[in-house]
């Protein structure tokens, strides 16, 4: 118990910790509230192709980086519009796309995934620990433990933009959600608020790449989302449960991370897991208690 | 004026067309019953009027002060929606958000039009229900009361009884009638049931092979009508 504790302090008294923190907790927070929409839209499987998508952006930024000489202040600069554009072409949902929903999600999913190992194999750019990176890329690296104040920020801000947009726009999002024909018939302009979806679940998904690396972000959107369905009536209250639920999920997934020693993203996914089956009982119970 | 003309339409997507040179208009009150076989392009009709898709060629104007995005619409159902977790009050605003524009919250006065429409529907006591807990019948119901907070004139319902009960259906039918009777709402309803269309409609368009448009008599009396009717009525 002593050991438990004096870890504990021992990394609280690290600013780091405190740091990764609030980033995690600001990242669960908004990635639960979008991940209500994108499960009812059936696209719950977005998180982890996108994800995908920015790992092999990330890829060709190095590999071109390594090959031109030239050296990018930031990633993001290559990253984020790729995994934008993708996000546009995945949620176009409008008749004409020829390859539907799930399968045009898998296969820019596998795809980028390839390419992404591909190159990195072909090329071999900085580092040699080839496995190593892919490795740190796909289940987050340690990264989130070195964040400095400047990303805090940056997290904070977008976090606070992200927030704003979805509250002004909840209404226009359940209704897109709901019945997006009758959304559209009845003047609503159901393509504007797709894309700024769009824009905002890439954006979403590229800031929590550091934190539980790409496979494990689709359980940052859609597990608190499919517990708050459980035992939540309307769209209101499964959004706000969503919300508490994936925050407090995040909080207590990293304590027990940095007390136990275990990887950051694969702690915080288990406990969500086990709140899913807590909610999901508490459903069935529910239901049994009025029939 | 008339609140709804189409004249010479040509509809079809992807290049193929469904129905050709379609000419028919809606006047305020009128209750219109589009009939014909499937696949004959009821639904692309529906899914034009409604702005939803281009028409090949031809116009649909609509007149009267009604706007093309003041129809209110009652789709079929889709999958997502059969488990959805909102509110029948949630649902019910929604009808207003196309009339919102930028505004991100509905206002005092359109909660009270809601209320008034919920009331007209008879769901008053499933407000707060969760829409996913709910009766095939019961849903319809909510989605109609959405659609009326959609338009103040016209309401648009596509196969509006499929897959309910008889008892059910006649229920939804009266509050339909109801809607038009009494509070002189404008209904274009698709419907594969001769009985009920020969039953509550006002006009017919009986779209396929054989176009017809005219009021319920001339249809009852015209060659594709009696041939129609015979054909489907007995199974209705």
């Amino acid at each position: 118990m002593e050991t438990l504790i004096s870890r504990l302090t021992a990394s609280f008294g690290m600013i780091n910790a405190w740091y990764a923190m609030i980033v995690g907790v600001l990242i669960a927070l908004i990635a639960a509230l979008l991940g209500v929409t994108l499960v009812l839209k059936r696209f719950s499987y977005i998180g982890d192709g996108l994800s995908h998508v920015a790992f092999g952006a990330l890829t060709v930024s190095a590999v071109l980086q390594m090959l031109f000489h030239f050296q990018l202040p930031d990633d993001m600069i290559i990253v984020l519009p790729i995994t934008v554009i993708a996000a546009i072409l995945l949620l176009r949902t409008g008749q004409n796309t020829k390859i539907k929903g799930d399968a045009a999600v898998a296969m820019i999913s596998v795809g980028a995934l390839a390419i992404g190992y591909l190159l990195m194999n072909i090329f071999k750019p900085k580092s040699s620990n080839v496995s190593g990176d892919v490795c740190s890329t796909l289940f987050g690296s340690v990264s989130i433990l070195t964040l400095e104040l400047k990303d805090v920020i940056v997290c904070g801000v977008l976090t606070l933009i992200i927030l704003t947009v979805f509250i002004l726009f909840y209404n226009k999002i359940f209704s897109i959600t709901f019945d997006e024909d009758f959304a559209k018939a009845t003047g609503t302009n159901a393509a504007a608020y797709n894309l700024l979806l769009s824009v905002i679940i890439a954006v979403i998904i590229v800031m929590a790449m550091d934190l539980v690396g790409s496979l494990l972000i689709s359980a940052l959107v859609i597990f608190p989302a499919l517990s708050a369905m459980r035992v939540c009536k309307s769209f209101k209250s499964v959004t706000v449960c969503a919300g508490i639920t994936s925050v407090c999920c995040a909080f207590s997934g990293m304590l027990l991370a940095i007390v136990a020693g275990t990887p950051v993203g694969s702690t915080i996914v288990a406990v969500d897991l086990v709140v899913f089956i807590i909610f999901t009982l508490i459903g069935i119970i529910k239901k049994g208690a009025k029939a | 004026m008339a609140l709804l003309t189409c004249t010479n339409l040509c509809l079809g997507y992807d290049g193929n067309e469904i129905v050709h040179d379609l000419n028919f208009c809606v006047s305020a009150g009128d209750y219109l019953c589009i009939v014909g076989e499937n696949g004959s392009g009821k639904s692309t009709l529906m899914k034009t009027i409604l702005g939803l898709l281009p028409p090949m060629s031809g116009s649909v104007v609509t007149g009267d002060g009604l706007k093309q995005n003041e129809i209110g619409y009652l789709p079929q159902q889709t999958a997502i929606q059969k488990d959805f977790p909102a509110s029948v009050r949630e649902i019910v605003y929604s009808g207003f958000q196309g009339k919102n524009g930028l505004r991100p919250f509905y206002s005092a006065r359109q909660k009270q039009i809601a209320a008034e429409n919920i009331r007209k529907i008879g769901i008053e006591a499933l407000t707060n229900r969760c829409y996913r807990e709910l009766s095939g019948g019961q849903q319809q119901r909510v989605l109609l009361a959405r659609a009326l907070c959609a338009t103040e004139k016209m309401l648009l319902l596509d196969e509006p009884a499929a897959g309910l009960d008889p008892k059910v259906t006649a229920e939804l039918y009266r509050i339909i009638d109801d809607l038009n009777q009494r509070y002189g709402i404008t209904v274009i309803m698709i419907s594969h049931d001769i009985d009920a269309a020969m039953r509550y409609a006002t006009h017919i368009l009986h779209i396929g092979k054989q176009v017809f448009f005219g009021s319920k008599q001339e249809f009852e009396n015209s060659e594709t009508g009696s041939r129609f009717i015979s054909l489907t009525g007995g199974d209705a």
